[in-house]
């Protein structure tokens, strides 16, 4: 007889921390109970999550089953004569870059935190620094394996039988079934160290200028003033990056290249009464970071750790944000419309939004999933506190202005469009439809923000 | 669903006539709710425009505050029609002549009933609800008449104490939930339910209770007054020795 799985009710939210869901929550270990507690969701329907960093509400489902993720762990399989890894979906980002950078290998993408299961970075199609010259992860993975409530687990790759699973699965907001392992390619590296080059840029123009012209650097990423006003608008500071060889080292650290650690400041407090970010502090913040930053500097050395998530050193910086929490705006647009862009930008600027966590980026090549998020064009991403006066408003305008220009919202970071909005900016929504009506013809897979931009069913 | 702004998609308005529940209703409407459901006896016959105007899907239901073997189906109705119910809005009620209810009895007793018991089977319908679809709040409209009860209108006033203390308890039932409970006290309201009282210090306008209420819901409070000034005022007069409280009050 099988052992029921325990269940917990539990409030939840996405890293935003805002409009907080109660769902029963259960902790399978293998693929087998993902099916299992699939088979037995209940009329409210069953999502997967992971680590919970989704900033919106697509790993909660109000008054249904929530299948906690981490637990599908195990040992992760590195294949260096295929140059691919094996992992289970509940590994870490950071779990997977700290196997495989003592073996001489890289993850071909890591999103901003190493907080993100596999199988949640598959769900929302993550992108990197290195999105310009390498695509998402999409473009990475060889196979999935996918448990979907029309019947059992099953292996999809991305070309032949089941292809369409596979793309629609990718980006797929865990909407078409739960992964519980995926293979991808990895990048063999030589040291844990990058190579980096930082410019501070005197505005937008400027910003874009660099990055339109970074094809020599794998990675790149500007970090931008918003508050600052006038001619500086868009001023930031622009880091492009490479693994480093070990020739690139300084001579100490060549005796153990491959050698690395997580970075760790203290974490935020735990409850904060009220937020620690206004226009205020927030400028301050800015001001001081862009003066910090070197005018120009080559060539540095820098662990691959603060490189890729220097956020992580504060362990829940979100709380930071105090008890309304936080919303992330991230867009992409087309190439072309960088009016469009400067015009958003000078929007939050007006408004003094008080962002410390302002980031663009030049985006590459996409893949064929028809929910992906990225296309190529300016990504640009904001974190602002949910508690602004007319932050609804003023989002609300961005998104027409978005629709105008041909951009998108990252449904990851999403908490708070519409329906008919979601619909206009991913055209190809009814072809995902169709394939999940395929895998879930009873609706068994919802999230809260599927049910609030009507991705499913309702 | 209640977005991370605040905005929702579905209000279900419980009172469809009264004028500071369609207040609420028509602020919510503004912020972006989409679904209104307007529950009355005999239905909503004649709703406000302004709502359809500004983009709200309006439907009706039929609803008896007096019959409460019936508020499970308004609200099971209510769901059909909607879906999920990001907002209830529990604003029905009867204000009578203190008089009359001394003269009848019956009267007293019907209107009580209304009042409060009304809001029990309503309040225990709509939190079944709220806690199956594991989110929504429901925001009772108390009044600072139940606060401390006055002589001058005792049989409303005690009515709104039970209101107000069943819905601090449902709001405590309710942790964890999901759900949630928002307790509304305005004092003076000049409206047509209240055009026969006299005007007292410190009135609000239904705009203002609206107001009150959608910034309550954005912020996570549990109460709250309107105007504000009523918090601390009623919590100084229930300290007030009885001798001086009657006359106080006529």
């Amino acid at each position: 007889m099988k052992r029921r799985q325990r269940e917990r009710t539990l409030l939840l939210t996405g890293w935003g921390r805002t409009a907080p869901t109660a769902a029963r929550v259960v902790r399978p270990r293998t693929a087998e109970q993902v099916a299992e507690a699939l088979a037995a969701a209940g009329p409210r329907g069953a999502i997967a999550r992971g680590l919970g960093r989704s900033y919106g509400d697509a790993a909660q489902a109000a008054g249904g089953l929530v299948l906690d993720c981490t637990g599908l762990t195990g040992p992760i399989r590195l294949d260096t004569e295929r140059g691919e890894v094996t992992a289970p979906a509940g590994t870490s980002t950071g779990r997977l870059i700290d196997h495989l950078l003592e073996r001489g290998w890289f993850v071909p993408v890591t999103p901003g935190t190493r907080h993100v299961t596999l199988g949640g970075a598959i769900a929302a199609d993550v992108h990197g620094k290195n999105h310009h010259a390498d695509s998402s992860l999409g473009a990475h993975l060889r196979s999935l394996t996918v448990a979907v409530p029309a019947g059992g687990v099953r292996r999809v790759g991305p070309d032949g039988d089941g292809a369409d699973l596979f793309w629609a699965t990718v980006g797929g907001m865990g909407l078409t079934g739960v992964v519980t392992e995926a293979t991808l390619s990895v990048l063999p590296v030589e040291t844990a160290h990058m190579k980096v080059d930082t410019d501070r840029t005197a505005s937008l123009e400027r910003s874009l200028e660099l990055m339109s012209a970074d094809s020599g650097h794998p990675y790149s990423v500007c970090w931008v003033d918003l508050l600052a006003k006038g001619a500086a608008m868009g001023r930031g500071v622009l880091t492009r990056a490479h693994h480093a060889r070990v020739a690139d080292l300084p001579p100490p650290l060549r005796r153990a290249p491959l050698r690395h650690r997580a970075a760790a400041l203290p974490a935020a407090p735990p409850e904060m009464p009220f937020g620690l970010l206004n226009r205020w502090s927030v400028g301050a913040f800015n001001t001081a970071y862009f003066s910090a930053a070197p005018r120009r500097r080559r060539s540095e050395v820098r662990p691959a750790a603060s490189f890729f998530h220097p956020l992580d050193a504060v362990r829940n910086w979100n709380r930071l944000y105090g008890p309304r929490g936080l919303v992330q705006y991230q867009f992409v647009l087309p190439l072309g419309a960088e009016d469009t862009l400067a015009a958003v930008m000078e929007g939050l600027s007006r408004a003094g939004a008080p962002s410390f966590l302002a980031v663009l980026k030049r985006m590459g090549e996409s893949v064929p999933a028809p929910l992906s998020f990225p296309r190529p064009g300016w990504t640009l991403a904001v974190d602002l506190p949910a508690g602004l006066p007319g932050l609804g408003p003023l989002l609300r305008g961005f998104d027409e202005m978005l629709l105008a220009a041909g951009g998108r919202l990252y449904l990851a970071k999403d908490s708070r469009t519409d329906a008919a909005t979601v619909r206009a900016m991913y055209p190809e929504l009814p072809a995902w439809q169709r394939v999940r009506e395929r895998v879930d013809p009873d609706g068994v897979l919802v999230s809260d923000l599927a049910r609030r931009l009507e991705l499913v069913r309702p | 669903m209640r977005d991370s702004t605040g905005r929702v998609r579905t209000v279900l308005l419980l009172g469809g006539r009264s004028e500071i529940g369609l207040a609420v209703v028509e602020r919510l409407v503004r912020d972006g709710a989409r679904e209104v459901v307007l529950a009355a006896r005999g239905g909503a016959a004649d709703p406000p425009g302004t709502l359809a105007a500004l983009g709200a899907t309006l439907h009706s239901v039929d609803f008896d505050a007096a019959l409460p073997d019936t508020h499970t189906a308004t609200v099971a109705e209510a769901v059909s029609l909607v879906g999920d119910l990001d907002v209830v809005v529990d604003a029905f009620g009867v204000l009578g002549e203190q008089s009359e209810y001394e003269a009848d009895p019956a009267a007293a007793a019907r209107a009580a009933a209304v009042n409060y018991t009304g809001h029990v089977s309503a309040g225990l319908a709509v939190a079944a609800r709220l806690r199956e679809q594991g989110h929504g709040a429901l925001v009772v409209l108390s009044s600072v008449a139940g606060v401390r009860v006055r002589r001058f209108n005792f049989v409303y006033g005690s009515a709104k104490a039970g209101l107000d203390g069943f819905a601090q308890g449902l709001a405590d039932s309710l942790h964890g939930s999901g759900a949630r409970v928002l307790v509304v006290r305005p004092g003076y309201v000049p409206t047509r339910m209240s055009a026969h009282v006299a005007p007292a210090p410190f009135p609000a306008t239904p705009g203002q209770v609206a107001e009150a209420v959608r910034s309550g819901l954005r912020s996570g409070a549990t109460t709250v007054w309107v105007p504000r000034v009523l918090g601390p005022l009623f919590t100084g007069m229930r300290l007030l020795p009885r001798p001086l409280w009657r006359r106080l009050n006529r």
